[in-house]
């Protein structure tokens, strides 16, 4: 096989290797930002399913699980069953408009503070530099020989890719199962097969893409930026170079022998240096740049150092660049954020949380699905009265027994009784226990008097019996065959 | 094509030389590693066309190396989901069919069972559901029952079946042709469906019903009982109810007594194993109709069912 950096077309490689990034450690406003979102969501993910919820005996007490073999979603003191599945949309949709809210407001957010890829790559590099060193640490042992000493950190290094990622893996089946009853169960070997999978699979893309891929999952496969630039305007910010004020770039000595000849920019290369994606802001607004802010850190305290005021490279939307470059102005940022489309996408944010919440507690737990049996319709009794079976239904979304009385209206002269009673101890109304978090079929028989219309509607209801009166009904019908 | 190549000014990249109505591509390179997991996947479907049935041929396909099959996958399936219902079989097999009740997990997957075998056997003559065919096949959800609706009674019956002509265990009745063999003329069939008709409150007694009721007492007690409330024990059914096999209006009744059908249900223990009998039983019983098994025959005669038999 040819070495793929020797094909070549007419004008040029056809495929280039990925250029090394050795990102420069900094530290500033920003940095700490990125120091605490990765505190905060690094914890959220690997300490959420360890959090306990007591729910009483028949409901697991794991504050967030998803029970796919159950088919229920518990997240604190809300559990979600199937049919509740638009909470789950709704949650989409509020992080869909987030998103938009956040990046028109303040650009690609997302990708440079809370994206997966962005918070595990930090990590990675920050490993990078416990074991290597800093940036021209890095550069020099890569480029070296391979040394013992080489051998040895990489193979350190590789090791702390490798805890980390099987460390990544292993807190994501835990939000499937009990947490401590999984851990025991996959280190002894007694865990499903899936879970095994699952977590060999996790840590070779958080091994791969956090260790290796880095940056080229940002520009070749995340869609990501492309969708997010169609989600800004000119009043989002972005990570500007202000180039009126930066160019002509010229040493100090420059600008001490010719003052007014050069610009701000001393072209010393950290914001090169420090940046994750190994791009050069200078160069303008580009699809590499996940505004992490990093640069901004960098160039501020060498203008600290050159005495020049900061903000050289600095938050800026393309009204404001606009504005600064002839001389203005920029409009406070409280002002930007404050515009209508922002409100608009606040609003439908909030409305669609506040209509969920709503829902949640208006929703009752003791539900009832009724269904009319078809096969046969109607069966003529041998006292006369026509019967008709229905299947009940019960789910009990609470996880407590329940007792619940079934009863019907809008069928005059009506008995009934389930699969369990008979026909002599039929009445008005039927009294059970139904098991708790749990649904409950009852096949339930209607006997009713064969004069009346083929096809009449009435209301099985179903009601709590033990203090809470809260129940459901379905309105469905009872047949008769056609007059002879 | 590329002598119309050049350097495009704001990216510093040169293009490839196309351009549509002024609008060029950048030549920009691929990165490596894209290059290596294309040649990854080609190496991925070599492994996998020798692994797996890839080839088409005349007949079918290559098998593969791994001889792995979509059927064999299904027949594997189907294997371990007999060997989890084998321990449930086994118990239902061992217990008697009256003790049944008193197992609910056992009578549910009974019930279970017998809802999927009714669907292969017997729908074909007494519809989905048990719901029956008016004039011709009973229904098997409603209250009346010709040899008894309790769990056993229902077992009986599916076992031996009923006017079965090469089984001597089989349940056995016959009505007379009255009409048609010549033992009543025309109009003392007419007057008996008068009676009929009266003892099941479908008319108001009349001179007709009268002499109707001397000709039951002489030709149908024997069977349907003293009043027509039928006789279980010998499969007699019940006049005075709303529910008619065979049609409860005048022309029916009147035909039923002229030429009775005398229906056959075949015996199913030669076709089918206990426990899906067993299983039958316990969903037809379950249709809506079932009764609880006759008490006191069970306590004071624990060998009653063989006294019946």
């Amino acid at each position: 096989m040819a070495n793929p950096d020797a094909l070549a077309g007419a004008e040029g490689p056809l495929y280039v290797a990925r250029k090394g990034v050795y990102p420069k450690k900094v530290d500033g406003p920003f940095r700490r930002l990125k120091w605490l979102i990765m505190a905060v969501t690094l914890a959220i993910y690997y300490g959420t399913p360890w959090i306990r919820w007591d729910r009483g005996p028949y409901a697991p007490d794991q504050a967030v699980l998803v029970d796919l073999a159950n088919r229920r979603f518990y997240m604190f003191q809300i559990e979600i069953w199937p049919h509740e599945f638009y909470y789950v949309a709704g949650l989409l949709i509020m992080a869909g408009i987030g998103l938009f809210l956040v990046t028109s407001a303040v650009g690609r957010a997302w990708c440079g503070y809370a994206c997966p890829q962005t918070v595990w790559t930090d990590l990675f590099q920050h490993v990078d530099r416990l074991i290597d060193g800093d940036r021209n640490a890095q550069i020099r042992l890569a480029n070296g020989p391979w040394t013992l000493e080489k051998i040895g950190k990489r193979t350190l290094k590789y090791g702390l890719y490798l805890a980390i990622a099987f460390w990544t893996g292993g807190a994501w089946i835990m939000y499937f199962a009990d947490a401590p009853t999984l851990t025991r169960e996959f280190w002894t070997g007694e865990a499903a097969s899936v879970a095994y999978a699952t977590v060999g699979v996790l840590t070779a893309t958080t091994f791969v893409l956090g260790g290796f891929m880095r940056e080229q999952v940002c520009i070749y496969m995340c869609p990501w930026p492309r969708i997010q630039t169609a989600m800004m305007d000119e009043k989002s910010l972005l990570v500007t170079y202000k180039d009126w004020r930066g160019e002509p770039r010229g040493s100090l000595k420059t600008a001490l022998a010719h003052p007014g000849s050069v610009g701000d920019c001393v072209d010393c290369n950290q914001c090169v240096a420090v940046c994750p994606t190994g791009i050069d802001i200078r160069t303008g607004p580009q699809i590499g740049c996940i505004t992490c802010a990093l640069c901004i850190d960098a160039c501020d305290h060498v203008m600290a150092q050159v005495g020049r005021p900061r903000g050289l490279i600095d938050y800026c939307a393309l009204d404001d660049v606009a504005v600064e470059r002839a001389g203005g102005t920029a409009q406070p940022v409280l002002k930007t954020l404050l515009r209508p489309r922002l409100m608009v996408y606040l609003a439908i944010w909030c409305a669609i949380g506040l209509a969920m919440l709503f829902t949640l507690g208006q929703r009752t737990r003791l539900d009832l699905a009724v269904q009319h049996e078809r096969s046969p319709l109607h069966v003529q009794l041998s006292d006369g009265m026509i019967r008709n079976n229905y299947t009940l239904k019960l789910r009990n979304m609470e996880a407590r027994p329940r007792k619940v009385a079934i009863s019907v209206s809008g069928l005059p002269g009506a008995q009934l009784w389930t699969e369990t009673g008979s026909r002599e101890k039929a009445s008005q109304r039927v009294e059970m226990t139904i098991s708790p978090d749990s649904v409950t079929r009852v096949r339930l028989f209607i006997a009713a008097p064969a004069d009346g219309p083929a096809r009449q509607d009435f209301t099985i209801a179903t009601q709590g019996r033990d203090g809470d009166a809260r129940g459901d009904a379905d309105t469905i019908q009872f047949d008769r065959p056609e007059a002879r | 094509m590329s002598d119309k190549s050049r350097i495009d000014e704001p990216t510093g990249t040169a293009t490839v030389g196309h351009e549509w109505d002024g609008i060029e591509e950048l030549n920009t390179p691929l990165p490596r590693w894209w290059l290596w997991t294309f040649y990854a996947t080609i190496a991925w479907a070599a492994v996998y066309v020798v692994l797996f049935p890839a080839w088409p041929m005349v007949n079918s396909a290559t098998r593969g190396m791994l001889e792995w099959s979509s059927r064999g996958d299904l027949k594997a399936e189907l294997a371990a989901q007999d060997a989890k219902r084998a321990p449930i079989a086994k118990a239902i097999a061992a217990t008697a069919i009256t003790d049944l009740a008193a197992r609910p997990e056992l009578m549910e997957a009974a019930i279970q069972g017998g809802s999927a075998a009714f669907k292969v056997h017997c729908v074909q003559c007494h519809g989905a559901g048990g719901a029956g065919v008016a004039g011709a096949y009973p229904s098997l959800t409603d209250d009346d029952w010709l040899w008894g609706g309790d769990l056993a009674a229902i077992e009986t019956t599916l076992t031996h079946g009923i006017r079965n002509p090469d089984h001597t265990e089989t349940r056995f009745n016959v009505m007379p042709a009255f009409g048609k063999d010549g033992i009543l003329d025309t109009a003392a069939i007419n007057d008996l469906v008068s009676h009929v008709r009266v003892i099941s409150r479908q008319e108001k007694p009349s001179a007709s019903s009268a002499r109707g009721a001397v000709l039951f007492e002489a030709n149908c007690v024997a069977c349907h009982g003293t009043n027509g409330e039928g006789i279980r024990e010998l499969g007699g059914p019940k006049l005075t109810d709303a529910v008619w096999l065979y049609g409860g209006s005048r022309e029916a009744i009147a035909k039923t007594i002229y030429a009775p059908r005398n229906g056959v249900m075949p015996r199913w223990n030669d076709k089918l194993d206990a426990v899906t009998i067993k299983m039958l039983s316990a969903y037809v019983h379950s249709l809506g109709g079932g009764e609880d098994a006759p008490a006191p025959v069970l306590t004071a005669q624990p060998k009653g069912e063989a006294d019946n038999g």
